[in-house]
């Protein structure tokens, strides 16, 4: 099966860390990345950078800032294939973010039929 | 037989319909033909190759697949019941995986191995029995969407979870406790599926000991609808027997060096049915217990036997450490200490603070029964 983990980070958490720890917290993430069963992952640049739109009866409505004004923000994702849910909860719980004070969302990806 | 199916088929309602079915055709077959030499046997299978043709019947679902390249048992090859796995033990870990909700595992937990309808199940938790259904239905989807393994986890997953099964069972029977007896009955059979299946796992037995020597109490625990305590109890309203079986669980998890939490409060359970009451070596015990759980309520129970044991000025000084302000027996032992140290205006006012959290009846008149002794 498919997983996505969704990483929330708890602001200034990755920032707070020393030279030292940054480098090697870095490196667990590319870790992380470089397991065979990981699929795709991607960081994302701050949330200062976010910009979300809706769209209304056709019209574009762009607004600054992230679409959720929660205290953790959606720092980026790895997508996992794993036997099951077991798998799955393991790798995220290796995850940088997850020990900084953020969380890991795990949720099965869809799968359609060709 | 029911685990037997899920584990085979890897769906919990498929695995449902098809022992029903199988049911069905017993009910219709076995009066005419006679019953089968095993009938266990003979269900399961049955109930597989139903549950195969159903997938076959479904061939869209090709998840199911594999299972096509299983042949189809005959009757004249059944196996024999040593040659049908148990796979209870994989269905508990699966029910009570920490990725569903508590009250999810406690349902899917009563429902799949406990035997219970979902009827029964809605009533003991005094929920309707749809919205019983829905829980239970949103709890197998779960299971499905999210791959949730039917497996008994690995050793360095074990203590974590086996922790989490044996909460939902203790649950249940703490929900028993407060009065819906069956659930009780239910989790202490339960304790004892699991007891038998994880022979060497001293917290199971320590379980099992713990709700079997509470449950011998029972019937002394209330004196008409009075509440009793433990010190007046009539020890001759216990059940014996049942002291004994979990006294011989108690050993057994001794035996294996158990010490963890659920050995330790069935220790000090086992002490509580003895008379006379050896208070020193309960204390001792709760200590321990605190040192493991940091549960201030420990800490309520140690200062209750320091009371007894030694002094209650020592006991009233650990209660008034603690911060409990919103628990009821905190304010009653508070109570009863500052009454047994003359302090009587001081034991009414907290009286008081117990009889406004109380909410059972027996308790209630306890504690107004107190109070109305302290009042000048």
């Amino acid at each position: 099966m498919k997983y996505a983990l969704l990483i929330y980070s708890k602001p200034g958490s990755h920032e707070a860390l020393s030279e030292d720890e940054y480098k090697a917290t870095f490196a667990d993430y590319l870790t992380l990345a470089d397991d065979p069963r990981c699929l795709d992952s991607a960081g994302l640049q701050p949330v200062e950078t976010a910009t979300t739109i809706r769209v209304n009866d056709g019209q574009v409505l762009t607004t600054d800032g992230p679409y959720a004004d929660t205290k953790e923000f959606f720092g980026g994702y790895y997508v996992l294939e794993a036997d099951d849910l077991d798998q799955a909860l393991e790798f995220a719980a290796r995850i940088p973010a997850a020990r900084l004070g953020g969380a890991i969302e795990v949720r099965p990806v869809m799968e359609y039929e060709s | 037989m029911l685990a037997s199916l899920i584990g085979f088929l890897g769906d919990f309602d498929l695995a449902e319909e098809a022992a029903q079915e199988a049911f069905a055709v017993a009910a219709e077959r076995w009066p005419r033909e006679g019953t089968p030499a095993n009938p266990a046997a003979w269900l399961i299978t049955t109930a597989r190759n139903r549950a195969i043709d159903r997938i076959r019947r479904q061939r869209s679902l090709t998840a199911k697949t594999k299972l096509l390249d299983v042949p189809e048992a005959t009757m004249d090859e059944l196996p024999d019941n040593a040659a049908i796995k148990d796979e209870r033990l994989e269905l508990i870990f699966t029910c009570c995986h920490p990725a569903l909700a508590p009250d999810a595992q406690v349902a899917l937990t009563l429902r799949a191995l406990g035997g219970l309808t979902t009827e029964e199940i809605a009533r003991a938790f005094l929920v309707s029995e749809e919205a019983m259904k829905r829980r239970l239905s949103r709890a197998k989807n779960k299971i499905k969407a999210t791959g949730i393994p039917f497996t008994v986890p690995d050793d360095h997953r074990l203590p974590d979870r086996l922790a989490a099964v044996l909460a939902v069972i203790y649950l249940i029977y703490n929900e028993g406790y407060g009065g819906r007896g069956e659930l009780a009955g239910e989790a202490i059979r339960l304790g004892r599926l699991l007891a038998a299946l994880m022979p060497d796992e001293p917290e199971v037995h320590g379980l099992l000991a713990l709700m079997l020597i509470h449950h011998a109490r029972r019937e002394a625990r209330f004196s008409g609808e009075e509440l009793v305590l433990l010190g007046d109890q009539d020890a001759s309203l216990w059940d014996a027997r049942q002291l004994e079986t979990g006294h011989t669980a108690l050993a057994r998890a001794m035996s294996l060096r158990g010490r963890g939490p659920y050995v330790l409060q069935a220790a000090i359970a086992s002490l509580h049915a003895q008379r006379p009451l050896d208070w020193e070596q309960i204390a001792v015990l709760y200590e321990e217990l605190h040192a493991q759980t940091g549960s201030p309520v420990v800490e309520l129970n140690r200062a209750v036997a320091v009371a007894e044991s030694r002094s209650v000025q020592e006991a009233l000084e650990i209660v008034d450490g603690l911060e409990l302000d919103g628990y009821q027996y905190f304010h009653a032992a508070r109570g009863e200490l500052l009454r047994r140290l003359r302090r009587p205006g001081e034991a009414r006012l907290a009286y008081e603070r117990a009889l406004a959290l109380a909410a059972s009846e027996p308790e209630r008149r306890f504690l107004k029964r107190r109070i109305d002794e302290l009042s000048p």
